[in-house]
């Protein structure tokens, strides 16, 4: 039968007001339990890559909780001049919000990853045995071809011999950039150098297939499908582990290592 | 149950299966078979899906107007998996970050919109319930045998636990490195699909 147009807009706001509640109260109502997934899938990452959790064992919040606490230190550092900053609040520190704050973050010089604006200090992590640290857990993130990549990049305690990387977030393509999580690419970075002699970063994703790590320890296999993706990743290599970056805080941690 | 409720329910199973038969939904079926676990989870997902679009859509099937009926369809389809997507964010985490936008895809799965046009526009909620639920097992019964055999077949493995002793781990089997890529699935469907028509030849199509 013939409908007024009248009837067709009513119908079809009666339709979107519906749909849109049932939407927005399944998302306000989920929410919590989801920031609270991401935060434990964010530390299980982390545990992973210290090497404190096999991947995918089975082990419930209050363990990854104790694991994290017992094992892994959390510093608020400042990243222009390297120094910590012992009063900041670790538990509650956000790095994404620091970032998008003017007073307290400053504009990015020109890179190719996409990054606007550097928060003055990031949170990273020290994985500890006997009290000493062992691995450095540092956050990286940059534009792949789609989406911003978040991950953490893990160096040895000589600041450039790399322990591994994770990538906790991201939108590429399944099954194309989406491969940066594969725990088979991801494993290629062990051992592989961040630096050269003179502390310039030279790890970069190439395309096709790196030699071993003894003997081309500064390249890692491209992604086959995923160009843009593997050179977003170098890119911020590249940015993370330079002079805006990480680079002077590596700089004093050396220093104090090997005064002490 | 009257025997028209029964047809409607287990027609879809093997006389008119989604996949089978009429070759619909293929895409997420090559997509989330690597494992058993999330060919059941996303079969689950789907059920729930068309069920519940081919319920709403029939409880207003009279007020719908003709001239915004697939855009009507379209709306309550895409709420619904977007809820879906919402719940298996906060309760199946890993599992949901697997699928990742399959899922979300749901939404172009031309089981779930073919079954609210064809069917539930015409008929009433309680039997448009029981296709949805009809056709979403069809759709899962193949998901479920592909992601069994692909599984176990490309990884010695079954829900995550060992089944076949790889030899890189120490045991026996080789796995079949093409079951854990996309053609794989294309080969288990199209065998599928000739055992069932070998079982049931009217189903065969004519040359």
């Amino acid at each position: 039968m013939e409908r007024s147009t009248g009837y067709i807009i009513a119908f079809a706001a009666a339709v979107c007001l519906v749909c849109s509640v049932l939407v927005t109260s399944s998302a306000v109502s989920l929410k919590d339990r989801q920031v609270e997934n991401k935060r434990l899938d964010r530390q299980k990452k982390i545990l992973v890559l210290a090497g404190l959790m096999e991947k995918g064992e089975g082990i419930d919040t209050a363990e990854i909780d104790e694991r994290f606490s017992d094992n892994i230190q959390a510093h608020v550092i400042d990243l222009k001049t390297g120094d910590y900053d012992p009063s900041a609040d670790t538990g509650n520190f956000d790095q994404r919000k620091a970032a998008k704050d003017p007073s307290t973050s400053t504009a990015a010089p020109s890179n190719n990853s996409g990054i606007q604006r550097v928060p003055n200090q990031v949170l990273i992590y020290h994985v500890l045995e006997n009290g000493e640290p062992v691995t450095l857990i540092l956050p990286v993130e940059g534009k792949g071809l789609w989406s911003t990549m978040y991950g953490f990049l893990a160096l040895a305690p000589d600041t450039t011999t790399v322990k591994g990387v994770t990538f906790y977030e991201h939108g590429e393509t399944p099954g194309l950039g989406g491969e940066i999580e594969n725990p088979s690419w991801t494993a290629k970075w062990i051992g592989r150098l961040a630096y050269d002699e003179t502390w310039t970063p030279v790890l970069e994703v190439i395309k096709g297939t790196a030699g071993p790590v003894e003997t081309d320890p500064t390249r890692i296999d491209g992604l086959a499908g995923a160009t843009l993706t593997a050179r977003g990743v170098s890119h911020l290599l590249d940015f993370w582990l330079g002079e805006s970056g990480f680079s002077p805080y590596l700089e004093k941690f050396r220093a104090e290592r090997s005064a002490s | 149950m009257s025997s028209k409720m029964n047809q409607v329910l287990l027609d879809p199973l093997f006389n008119n299966n989604p996949i089978a038969l009429q070759v619909l939904g293929i895409c997420s079926a090559l997509a989330v078979t690597t494992k058993l676990e999330t060919s059941l989870v996303m079969s689950v997902a789907v059920i729930a899906v068309i069920a519940l679009s081919n319920l709403s859509v029939s409880l207003i099937r009279n007020m719908i107007p003709g001239s915004i009926r697939i855009i009507v369809q379209l709306t309550i389809i895409a709420s619904l998996v977007i809820i879906t997507d919402q719940i298996l964010k906060a309760f199946l985490f890993e599992i949901s970050k697997q699928l990742s936008i399959f899922v979300g895809l749901i939404i172009t799965n031309c089981i779930v919109m073919g079954r609210a046009e064809a069917f539930a526009m015409q008929n009433p909620p309680w039997l448009s319930f029981l296709d949805g639920i009809g056709n979403g097992v069809g759709y899962a019964i193949i998901l479920i045998l592909v992601g069994f055999f692909r599984e176990l077949l490309g990884a010695g493995k079954l829900m995550g636990q060992v089944v076949l002793p790889l030899v890189t781990e120490g045991g026996w089997y080789h796995p079949n490195g093409l079951m854990t890529l996309a053609p794989g699935a294309f080969f288990l469907i199209g065998i599928f699909i000739w055992l069932l028509r070998t079982w049931k030849p009217e189903q065969v199509t004519e040359d």
